[in-house]
């Protein structure tokens, strides 16, 4: 493929690399450093035992509790729908493909306000469905069922995002090769389709496992915020830190923070991993 | 001898009904429905009722900030972040990796913890908003911070849709043009600028479009006061709060119009370039 | 009769890929499909195999049968089987091998996904393995994976992943298109040595002319969705059917002439009945097929209707001369001769010569053959 290209570049005199340099490192540590480094700090600035008793406090033991529970309900259903929406979208032509993948993306441009607007237009007690719901002893908005739901909506696309370039890259030769030696379509997913994209699977998941815990604005418009009822661990910070309790509001924030770093390390690690295998196939 | 022939369907690997139509079903209820409850719910709204919501002073002035503060912050992040991913791509130096994998910490983490930390390091007694408060420079609680949080929240759009691009980037083309006698300056302005703008144009209203819905990283830094720093989404919050339901669609639904206009401007964009250089998409 | 493909056609839209293509391969047979891009080849292997299907024959068609359209393999219609049903071994031209999988593991799934009932047990299936690897010439590479193995061995080890289920017939679909010109080669004999071995009915597709003849019992030409001609390597080059057969195997020289004296007949002319005209004009004008090696070059007009021509380019290097004259009339006409033929003319630059077809052949047009 692709030449080997130059990568240091020694085009750009050395005062210009250093000033972009410069730029580019000034600019992030202004803008991402310092607030990932402020969450720990101010997490721990009063002590490991604030920090133990802002986590095990029953609000917010509660609010752990609640956004496992959205994550757990809606991680494994996007999960699903990924594999099923990228099996659709890159094993089989048909028309409209290319709009039913713009229709998976389109959680991503809805603001996440509009997203809990909308889930409040369709379950809301004024809603289309509120009242019949309610009548049935069912409360869909100001209630956990509401936080699932909105959870699931903007963690949608996840799962579906990471398969789908990476299974149209791949093309299913592999897979009519298992076929035409009399593998049935279960034993060709397990046997081969999934060993290929276990990887973007895994990040998939953590990403949509991180969203799912940390999502705040469509949570927010579809929970009542009484506290340790329906309130997610983001919705928790926000009301610590609205009580100005910001040692307990950051300990939280801790977590969630981890959970994004380690997606993070996640990602880089899938990418050199790809990196690996593509250098490898080029070499022989 | 011509004969007209019925096509079959073709043969292909098992499993289209069971995952286009999960697929098709998911979608639907998790996606589309909502959606059409939005949209309908706008779209039977009084024409009168619709013009006086928007014209309330208030909206008007939140989505004069909404646009205006994502406008700025994606204009910023294209000078920025193409730095970013010049330096990135085309230099090494220490912590190089590390600092490219930040890139993306704004998407990785959560957006209230976004923002409480961003407003606890831009407040006045904070770690940078402490520095210029004295010289009377407000960077929380003011407009200022509204544009601050836009630029976290945009800046992974710009860096990570420029940063194939300037891999992709053929470098035998600088090399031709400094081959032809042009100065570096004139290479960069008149041959890599030019050939990075789509990439540019890309994720500039990627992060326009992104920072049009903002809400988590904006609200702990803004303040919030209305007329001055309150942001659209916000305000959708607020009237939800009041319970004025139609209020609040009717502001939702000229921000995801918006939003959703910005993103097919992308696709026309790609749609535009890929054509004019004969690429396929 | 191993394969037998009655009256099959198929179109993608507007594009016909096969137009009412009829082939019957007899068991043990090893048999290519050669055609340009697009002449329909590759469709009609995957419709062999089961991952396409053909068109659904019109009821309008006059004398229409009813088994048109369809594929049989040993008399059977396979129409309704899947393609794993029909135990065809196929074999990708870019292996599709399980990147995952070990080169044994590779080997092994066709059997190892069976239904228990018909599973071989797990020292039958290692046997037959070790016995495939030695087949392939690789033993002791069933541990490798196929990252770790050059394009030739991944080539290989396709072909035994396919003979592991013991298909009833071997597809191959371009297997050498994108290896090199040496490896390329030497695979080729190998899979002629391993058709002797076995005898598995072969259906081999390729647009690579020498690779058809030379691999080969039976060689199908293919052009435009349709059959040019079928016959052996050597009916083939030697009799080619049309025009396009002769153009696409091998070299040939075409003049736009006529023949004068004897009628127009369709077959190898000789020239003592013919005479050549470079670019003629009259209304019975037509194309003159001559291969470079069959023509004769003099200093002299030895024949009256040897034709004038200027020599431009010499090449020595191969078994034959290739010699490059230009007419009058600026054709380019090529002549293949011996070295210590060329050397007894001891021809140089630029000198005129006379050259004189020894065997042409014209199709025409009327005819179909």
């Amino acid at each position: 493929m692709a030449s080997h290209k130059l990568k240091a570049d020694s085009v750009d005199p050395w005062w210009v690399r250093w000033l972009l340099i410069g730029a580019t490192v000034g600019f992030m540590v202004f803008l991402l450093v310092l607030p990932l480094g402020v969450i720990f700090w101010e997490a721990i600035r009063k002590g490991w035992g604030v920090y133990v008793i802002a986590l095990t406090d029953r609000s917010a033991r509660n609010a752990i509790m609640l956004s496992l529970i959205a994550a757990g309900i809606s991680v494994p259903l996007n999960f699903l729908f990924g594999l099923a929406a990228a099996w659709a979208t890159t094993k089989y032509s048909f028309p409209g493909k290319s709009l039913l993948i713009s229709m998976i993306d389109l959680p991503f441009a809805i603001s996440p306000i509009i997203a809990g607007l909308m889930y409040v237009l369709v379950f809301g007690l004024q809603g289309w469905l509120g009242a019949t719901l309610a009548s049935w002893g069912i409360q869909v908005i100001f209630a956990v069922p509401g936080v699932v739901l909105a959870t699931i909506f903007v963690t949608f696309p996840f799962v579906a995002r990471e398969l789908i370039p990476l299974m149209q890259e791949q093309g299913s030769e592999e897979e009519w090769a298992a076929i035409s030696l009399g593998a049935s379509g279960w034993q060709t997913f397990l046997k081969v389709t999934l060993p290929n994209i276990k990887w973007a699977i895994l990040y998939g998941v953590l990403l949509c496992n991180a969203r799912a815990m940390g999502e705040f604005g469509a949570v927010s418009v579809v929970s009542s915020n009484i506290r340790g009822r329906t309130n997610t661990i983001p919705l928790q910070i926000d009301a610590l830190y609205n009580d100005y309790k910001t040692a307990a509001a950051f300990a939280l924030a801790s977590i969630l923070a981890t959970l994004g770093v380690i997606t993070l390390i996640a990602k880089t690690l899938l990418e050199q991993k790809l990196e690996q295998q593509n250098v490898q196939e080029e070499s022989t | 001898m011509r004969t007209s022939r019925t096509s079959c369907k073709r043969p292909q690997l098992p499993g289209w009904g069971l995952t286009f139509g999960f697929t098709i079903f998911y979608l639907t209820i998790v996606v589309l429905i909502p959606l059409l409850a939005l949209f309908l719910k706008s779209i039977t709204m009084d024409w009168n009722e619709f013009v006086a919501t928007m014209s309330h002073p208030r909206v008007l002035a939140a989505i004069r900030l909404t646009f205006g503060a994502s406008f700025l912050a994606a204009l910023i992040n294209v000078v920025f972040g193409s730095i970013t991913a010049w330096s990135l791509i085309r230099y090494r130096f220490p912590l190089r990796k590390l600092l490219d994998a930040l890139v993306d910490l704004p998407l990785a983490m959560p957006t209230a913890v976004s923002g409480i930390a961003l407003a606890t390091i831009y407040s006045h007694t904070g770690l940078v908003g402490s520095h210029p408060f004295p010289l009377g420079i407000k960077t929380a609680n003011s407009s200022l911070g509204v544009l601050i949080a836009l630029i976290f929240i945009g800046f992974p759009f710009v860096v990570r849709t420029l940063q194939p691009a300037i891999e992709d980037l053929d470098q035998e083309m600088e090399q031709a043009a400094a081959s032809l006698g042009a100065t570096r300056f004139q290479t960069v302005m008149k041959v890599t600028i030019p050939s990075l703008l789509p990439a540019i144009l890309t994720g500039f209203t990627l992060a326009f479009a992104r920072a049009l819905g903002e809400y988590g990283s904006v609200i702990f830094i803004a303040g919030n006061l209305p007329m001055k720093t309150e942001i659209a989404s916000l305000l959708i919050v607020s009237r939800l709060d009041e319970n004025d339901i139609a209020g609040a669609s009717a502001i939702a639904f000229v921000l995801l119009t918006a939003t959703l206009l910005i993103l097919l401007l992308i696709q026309a964009i790609g749609w535009y370039f890929n054509r004019r250089t004969g690429r396929q998409a | 009769m191993s394969v037998e493909v009655r009256s099959v056609s198929k179109t993608y839209g507007n594009f016909t890929a096969l137009r009412d293509i009829h082939l019957k391969i007899e068991t043990g047979e090893l048999v290519a499909l050669l055609g340009p891009s697009g002449s329909g080849k590759t469709t009609l292997l995957r419709i062999i195999a089961g991952m396409d299907t053909p068109d659904a024959p019109s009821t309008a068609t006059a004398n229409a049968d009813e088994t048109d359209g369809s594929i049989r393999f040993f008399g059977e219609d396979v129409a309704k089987m899947s393609v794993g049903q029909r135990r065809v071994g196929f074999v990708f031209q870019h292996y599709a091998l399980f990147k995952h999988m070990t080169v044994f593991d590779n080997i092994a799934f066709g059997l190892r996904v069976r239904p228990r009932s018909s599973r071989p047990s797990k020292s039958e299936i290692t046997d037959r393995v070790h016995r495939l690897l030695k087949l392939i010439q690789l033993e002791g590479f069933g541990q490798r994976f196929p990252m770790q193995l050059s394009g030739g061995q991944r080539q290989r080890v396709a072909l035994a992943r396919a003979l592991a289920i013991e298909p009833r017939i071997l597809l191959l679909d371009e297997p050498f298109g994108a290896l090199d010109a040496k490896v390329r080669q030497s695979l080729r004999e190998w899979l002629r040595r391993l058709h002797e071995e076995m005898h598995t009915t072969t259906v081999l597709v390729t647009h690579d002319q020498e690779e058809a003849l030379e691999v080969a019992d039976r060689v199908v030409v293919m052009n435009q969705a349709k059959i040019e001609q079928v016959g052996s390597p050597a009916e083939v080059f030697h009799h080619p059917a049309s025009e396009f057969v002769i153009d696409f195997l091998g070299n040939v020289n075409v003049f736009h002439g006529r023949i004068a004296g004897g009628n127009f007949q369709p077959g190898p002319l000789s020239t003592n009945s013919s005479q050549l005209q470079s670019a003629g004009t009259s209304s019975s004008a037509n194309k003159i097929y001559v291969r470079p090696h069959e023509m004769k070059i003099a200093r002299m007009k030895e024949d009256a209707d040897a034709i004038e021509a200027t020599v431009e380019r010499i090449n020595r290097a191969g078994v034959n001369a290739k010699i490059h004259l230009q007419t009058k009339q600026n054709d380019q006409v090529r002549v293949d001769l011996p070295l210590d033929q060329l050397d007894a003319l001891a021809l140089e630059i630029g000198e005129r010569v006379y050259f004189k077809p020894i065997q042409a052949r014209v199709f025409a047009p009327d005819y179909t053959i």
